[in-house]
This record gives C-alpha cells, structure tokens and sequence, in this order.
C-alpha cells in the first residue's frame, strides 16, 4: 500500500490558562489508515482534534496537509484543506431532512437543487455501505441514523481525512459493528480516519495504529497488532492498573422499591416512560441499560420526586418498620419527611447535583441546610463533612472552600457521590455515574457503589459501557424507547444480548423471542 | 487534490480564556481601569474645556468632598443609591432581573405621602411615620411581588414586566398629585408633617439606617437558610428542584423583600429629604442601583464602595459643569467613559490574548 502522509502536526501546544491541554503533540496521519486517538477524559485527546477541525487555534506548532504547512483558523478552513470532524453532539436541524442537513452551508456555485442532492447523497451513502434515506426527516430518526447524516455531511464536503468523536459512545453493539464496517470500507478507498475513543476493544478491533495521550502529552504510537490492551492501559494511565470489579453475592435480599405499571409525559405529550414495572432490592446492584434517551433520566427523577408521572406506583418497603409507602407525586422534601432515605446522584452533575459556583462545604449544605429551627444556616457540620470526603475519598482540591466547577470531572463526581453516601441511604440511584471519569476515578466510584450494595443498599445503577454493566451488576434492566425490554442476570448475560434488547421495540418484543441471528435488522 | 494553496492570513494574536486569577490581581486591573478612564476624561476636559489634567481632577475631587456640606450631599446621595442598589441586590442574586426598583421606589414614596396627606393633622408624629414606613413597604412589596407571581404561575418575562411596572407607577403619582393639588397644578408643596427626626445633622439619621439594612442585608444574603435558598435558585433551577426548593415560593418571596426595600427607600426619600413627591422623585436612581450591584458582584458590603464613586464621578463631574461652564451632558460623559472602562477591564479579567510564538519562517518543502 502506498503509504503517503495525509497530515501531519508539528509540535503542536495549546494552553487553557496555566494547564496544557496539549504539549509539543507530534502526530502524523497516513492515507487510507485508521488512526485510533486514545486517552484517559481530560488528556487531551478532543482538544488536539478540535484544532485540526479548526475549532480551537494551537498556540504554538504547526499542521501541515499533504506536506503543506497550512493555517486552520475554522471548519471552514478545515473542510478546505479535505479534513471534516464529527462531532459526538449532533448538529443537525431536526426539521430539515438527511439531504437537507447535508447540503446546508454548502456554497459549490452550483445551482440549488435537492433532487441533485439525494442522488448525490444516495450514491455516497451506497459506495461506502450506509442505509439512510436522504428525504428522511431528522427528527424521525434514531441516534444512529443522526450520526449517519453527520458523517455524510461531512464526506459530501470532499472531506479526505475524517474526524469522530467517541463516535461509539451513542451506539449499540451492533450498531457500533455497522459503522465500523463503513470505516474500514472508507479506509479502502483512501480517506484516512482518526477515531478518539476509551474503549480498548474498538481500538483493537479497528485501527491500523494507535496514539497514546496522556496529561496533553504524546506517549507513544504503536502498530496495533504488535500492543494488547493491557499494554495499552499502562500508557494510558501511566501505571499498571489492575481492572478487575469485585462482585460479591448480594446478601439479605429483600425488595426495598417497586416500580408497579409507571407511564409519564413529557411536556410534548410524548410516552417518555410507559408501563414500567421492576423490583428494586436491598444489597443488590440493579443496572439499567438503554441507548441514551430511552427513559433513564425520567424514571429516576420520578422516583427522586422531580417529575411526576400519569399512571403507576412506586412502593418504597421501609426497613425500619415494615410500612410500605407510595413515594409518586411526592415532592423531594415530602419523601425525606416520610423517613425514605432516598440518595441520587443525577446525570448532570453541575446542574442538578452541585452548585458549581458554591463550595465544597456549600454544596453539601445542599441536603442539610433545612435541619433545625434556626433561620441561620450552620456551615460547621457541613464543613465536617466537606473534609472527611475529601480525606477519605481523596478528593484533590487545594482546600474545602474551592467553587466545585473548578475541580476536575473525577474529583466533582466524589464530591457528589460522597454527599448523597452520607445521608447513609437505603436506595442509592446513580446515572451514569462515571461519565467522563478517568479510569481510576471510575474503579473508585464502582468500589463505593459495591460497598454500598454490601451494607445493604438497594443499588440502581443507569449506565453506558455495557462492559461494566456486565461485570458490576447482579440485574440487569433495558430499556427501550420508555418500555422495560428485558430484566437479565447479570452473572449469565452477554453485552450483545442486552445490545439486542436496547432497540428492541414493543413490537419486535411481542413478534420474536427468538430474533437473535438478525444483527443487520434496520428496526425503526 | 482541490486544495486551495492560499493561507488564511495569520493574526498576530488570538484570544483565550484565562485561569482565574487571585483576588488582588483582578482588584488591581479595575483600578488602573478607572485611573486611565480618568486620565482620559482630563485630556479630554483639556480640549473641551481647556483646563489643565490636573485642574479637572482637583475639580472633581472638590466638587464630592471640598466642603462639609458637599461632604453630607456626597453621604446622603450614595446612601439613597446604596438604599436601592440593597433592594435590587436579592433579586439578581437569583438571577431575577429586576429592573423595576425605579417604580417600586416612587410607588413607596407615594404611599407614604399619601399616608401624611390623608393622617397628617389627626395623628401625633411618632404614629404617623410608622404608618407611613409600613405603607411605603407594603405597596413596594406588592409593586415588586405582583411580576414575580406572574413569572413563578406562567412564566412571564420579568425585565419586560417590572419595566412596565415603572410607567404605570409614574401614571399613579400623576393622577394622586393632580388629585390632591386643588388647582391643579400637580405640585405638591412640601408636607410639614412625617419629617424623621434630625439628630446630628438632617441627613445622619438616613444614612445610618441605610448603613444598617446594608448590614442586614449582607447577613440575610450570607447566613440564612433564606439567603442560601436564593443562592441556589440563581445558580441553578435544576439543584433547587432535586432539592426539593419550591423555586416558585423563594422566586415570590425575594421579590416581595426587594420590592419591600425600595419602598423603604422611597419612605427615606419622602421622610428625611424631599417630603413631597413627583413623577421624578426617584430621578432614575432605580437604573443606576442596577449598575452598583453589579458592579459591586452583588455584595452588599461592596456595594457601599460602588454607590459612593458612582455618586463621587455625578457629582464631581456635575461641580465641573459649573466651575467651567459647561453643558449638563459633561458628568454623563465622564461617567460613560469610566463605566465603558471598567466593563472593558472585565474581558482583560476574563481572557487574555496570546501572541504567536513564531510566525513563519518560510515554506518548509518535504
């Protein structure tokens, strides 16, 4: 294969105040190979990427493509230089179709018309393998498609050297297998292809090479047949790190939450729960899988009290004395008063969770401000409580009076899952509560919530790395589209078996028990 | 390849954020914003007015501070702003943008006169001006309470709403003087009942109260589980619902305190100074109190600082129109151009720009 450069990046910086982003980051980029991008979140990886996209200008260093040192001030003079990113957060207008989207800020000279367009887009998508409809309307598709028309958009603009963010991040298994057939195809055709990811399988089933950043620095670039993952893992942590999730057998299982029937509409009128029925137990760990958007979020504000739903019960079995209570259409403070020590820690940690701009010791003042008849607020206990987290979690922070924002996403999550562990809780719901962690970060968390199930408490785990749902949980639900799919052990369960049930619909629910063997079913 | 081999021309700089940086620092940056603001107003005074730099300085500062009298005006003015700056401070805290104290303020004042208006010869003092503080209250209170009930039921927008409110209260305070002067002449003479007492000098006793509620309002908006409550609320709605912080009561019951300060400003106004009322008691007060608390970053105690150079640059900058006769637009001028600085500084706070380190150095060709 003729191996000429694509593009390469010269010792290239960039600084956000006095933290470096990237530091003398070297780089090059061959055609028709797939690059992986690796990293730990926050070393690095999406900034250097942005500045090949022309969303961020290096502050020092140089980009050349095909040899040519060129400046990229923007996307647009990104795509003129063939390069286009995908971004993991769509934008996409939802009312316009694929064809639409594609074409829109395309300024070719030539005449608009849209009937060229889906032909055009039609014979893109049929030479690398895509199935989209061009006239389809972006708002009736599933994430999947979306990230399709991004991709498109992108290759419609002559791009040669292509950008995806975590693009796998969205997908289920078998969605993520499509794409990758889709890329490996591009890359036959020459485009090259750089992929950020975490994920150390995808890296190994996909590129021809590997790049390792760690702290904005380059590490290493490594063929990727000659590297394992746990090699990989030691560049990228820059230790050896043990990846193992203890399991132990839940212990004095009783129900502690039972969700009977619950539906919910949003504000739209749209079915974002329907009819969702599981039992919650005490000294388990429940794991609930979905493709994001699926109704996570909103079944576990309705059982924090934040939202209310239609129809349905949520039975909370007190421990203390027995009683059972319906905890929905109560408000928060309603079921604290009711005795139910119900801790959550939501999926948007800054806004919801914390207060970013208040302190540590603000921030747990949160769940205790109320207490005592007093109409001064007692900063003392939460200070205590401020300086034992972050003693024993070992927050790293220069001191308890630091505005939370400031801290890094790890150290934000142990603030939070400290605070909602504290009120020493009998149902603990935690949503995906290690999104942007580094990896030691996420072993902390899923060490805490195990310590957690081991004193008893009923566990409910929303997360997205079906990897860890598998090891971590003793159940596993998934969700579909607002409907509970399926309810699996997690000792006896495979990651495609729950991928399978992620995009199951109702229909396909009551049609096929049996519908293993389709991975390519375009089910919409 | 269609690459186009054209560079994109190359700024010397670019703009990027910067690191927070410590207190002092930042501080400094707004001073030296202010001195090169007022460098700049005397090298404009000189062309203008052709007075020397320094004369235009001395001049200012003599106009705030040169004598006693100027001295107490100086007090007396920055504690009315301080009064009304206090009572907008609560509703931004919450992110609340309440721009209607202008009206809460007068709707105060005209309570309170109508209060003396109607009770002044039946009741003995000392009854009198309680009625008249309480009424003051109550109807600031129910001007400032009336958009936040609306925003809290059906969201309304409030900059809009408490706007409007200010024309409305301007509407009232024409009809009632037109009301209450017989001939019509919608002037009302100064009443001679519900002066507050004059202990040490007239203005002291405003000044204190107001020094006092700064006080109050520091420790209401620091130590209370109130205070806490619209801290949360401002920073984030989501937080304060997973809570369980009924944000429509603490969005009611902020304004209701917010309004109910400006009607104490307007009880002050009516008491201590002006004892009568018109359309333009309040003289725009309302809108400048918006920029001393932000100014201020919604600090009570900061704010006694931003209050008093706001009304030192009026009325400094007012002594120059006279001592060089001027038009009355010069203050408006010097003030501008100092505001225009100090918001300026804030990006150089905020961001910085980084210059490239090496520009280039010829075509490198493989």
């Amino acid at each position: 294969m003729n191996k000429s450069v694509a593009l390469e990046i010269n010792n290239v910086s960039k600084y956000f105040g006095s933290l470096a982003a990237n530091k003398n980051v070297d780089l090059t980029v061959y055609r028709g190979e797939i690059l992986a991008i690796l990293g730990e979140n926050g070393c690095g990886k999406t900034t250097l990427m942005n500045m090949i996209a022309g969303i961020y200008y290096p502050d020092s260093g140089t980009i050349s493509v095909d040899g040519q040192e060129v400046v990229i001030r923007s996307p647009k003079d990104a795509f003129r230089h063939g390069i286009g990113m995908i971004h993991q957060h769509f934008k996409l207008v939802d009312i316009f179709t694929a064809a639409e989207n594609i074409v829109l800020g395309v300024n070719d000279g030539k005449a608009y018309s849209i009937k060229e367009v889906n032909r055009r887009v039609a014979e893109i998508a049929d030479k690398y393998g895509f199935h989209i409809d061009p006239k389809k309307k972006i708002y009736e598709m599933s994430v999947s498609e979306k990230q399709t028309v991004e991709i498109l958009k992108v290759l419609y603009r002559g791009a040669d050297i292509l950008i995806l963010d975590e693009p796998s991040a969205v997908l289920t298994p078998q969605e993520t297998d499509k794409l990758f057939d889709v890329l490996r195809r591009m890359r036959e055709d020459g485009k090259s292809i750089l992929i950020i990811t975490h994920k150390l399988h995808e890296v190994l089933s996909i590129s021809d090479r590997v790049t390792v950043l760690r702290k904005g620095e380059h590490i290493a670039t490594v063929d990727t047949v000659s590297t394992t993952s746990a090699a990989l893992t030691e560049m990228m942590v820059g230790k050896k790190v043990e990846l193992n999730i203890e399991r132990p057998q839940p212990q004095n299982v009783c129900d502690r939450l039972e969700i009977k029937n619950l539906s919910m509409v949003d504000a739209e009128g749209v079915k974002v729960l329907d009819d969702i029925s599981f039992t919650a137990r005490s000294g388990e760990i429940l794991g609930i899988a979905g493709i994001a958007g699926s109704g996570q979020k909103e079944l576990l504000e309705s059982i924090a009290g934040l939202c209310h739903p239609i129809t349905g019960e949520i039975i909370y079995h007190n421990p203390k004395n027995g009683k059972t209570e319906d905890l929905r259409d109560k408000d928060p403070v309603a079921i604290r008063e009711l005795g139910v020590r119900l801790s959550f820690v939501p999926e948007d940690r800054l806004g919801m969770g914390l207060v970013g701009n208040m302190d540590i010791v603000d921030n747990m003042m949160l769940r205790s401000y109320r207490k005592g008849h007093s109409v001064f607020v007692d900063r003392k206990k939460p200070g205590d409580l401020a300086k034992k987290i972050v003693e024993e979690l070992e927050v790293s922070t220069p001191n308890t009076h630091t505005p939370v924002r400031r801290l890094s996403g790890g150290n934000v999550q142990k603030v939070l899952v400290g605070r909602e562990i504290a009120a020493s809780p009998t149902v603990l719901m935690a949503a995906y509560p290690v999104r942007g962690l580094d990896i030691n970060s996420s072993y902390t968390i899923y060490g805490l919530l195990t310590k957690q199930k081991e004193k008893g408490v009923s566990v409910i785990f929303v997360g997205e790395d079906l990897d860890v749902l598998v090891e971590l949980c003793d159940r596993i639900m998934v969700i579909c589209g607002g409907r509970v799919t399926g309810i699996l052990d997690g000792r006896n369960t495979t990651k495609e078996e729950i991928g399978l049930l992620m995009t199951k619909t109702a229909r396909d629910a009551e049609e096929t028990s049996t519908a293993k063997e389709s991975a390519d079913g375009e089910n919409v | 390849m269609k690459m186009s081999k054209t560079h994109t021309s190359e700024l010397p700089f670019h703009v990027v954020k910067r690191e927070p940086m410590p207190f002092w620092k930042s501080m400094g940056i707004r001073v030296a914003a202010v001195v090169i603001a007022l460098l700049l107003c005397s090298i404009l005074a000189v062309f203008m007015i052709k007075a020397n730099p320094l004369e235009f300085l001395t001049t200012m500062v003599d106009g705030a501070f040169g004598s006693a009298r100027r001295l107490w005006k100086f007090a007396k003015d920055s504690s009315v702003l301080l009064c009304i700056s206090l009572a907008v401070t609560p509703a931004f805290r919450m992110r609340f943008w309440n721009i209607g104290a202008e009206g809460q303020t007068l709707i105060g004042a005209l309570a309170a006169v109508g209060v003396a208006f109607y009770l002044g010869n039946t009741i003995p003092n000392a009854l009198l001006l309680p009625l008249m503080l309480i009424a003051a209250i109550v109807v600031g209170a129910i001007w400032g309470g009336i958009p936040a009930i609306f925003k809290a039921k059906w969201g309304t927008n409030e900059t809009l709403f408490t706007l409007m409110m200010n024309y409305v209260a301007t509407g009232l305070v024409a009809y009632f003087l037109l009301l209450w002067t017989p001939s019509g002449s919608s002037v009302l003479g100064a009443l001679s009942v519900g002066h507050l007492p004059i202990l040490v000098h007239e203005y002291f006793l405003l000044i204190v109260i107001v020094l006092a509620l700064t006080a109050l309002a520091y420790i209401y908006l620091q130590y209370t589980k109130q205070g806490y409550e619209i801290s949360v609320v401002g920073e984030s709605e989501n937080t304060a619902r997973y809570i369980g912080i009924n944000v429509e009561k603490v969005l009611i019951r902020t304004m209701l305190i917010s309004g109910a300060i400006c009607g104490v400003a307007g009880f002050l106004i009516v008491g201590a100074l002006d004892h009568s009322v018109t359309t333009t008691t309040v003289g725009g007060l309302g809108f400048t109190a918006i920029m001393v608390s932000w100014l201020a970053k919604f600090n009570p105690l900061f704010m006694i600082g931003t209050s008093a150079f706001i009304t030192f640059l009026q009325q400094g900058s007012a002594q120059i129109t006279t001592n060089f006769n001027i038009d009355s637009a010069f203050p408006d001028m010097v003030i501008g151009i100092v505001l225009f600085f100090i918001i300026g500084c804030e990006f150089f706070i905020g961001y910085q720009l980084k210059f490239r380190e090496s520009t280039k150095k010829g075509e490198k060709v493989e």
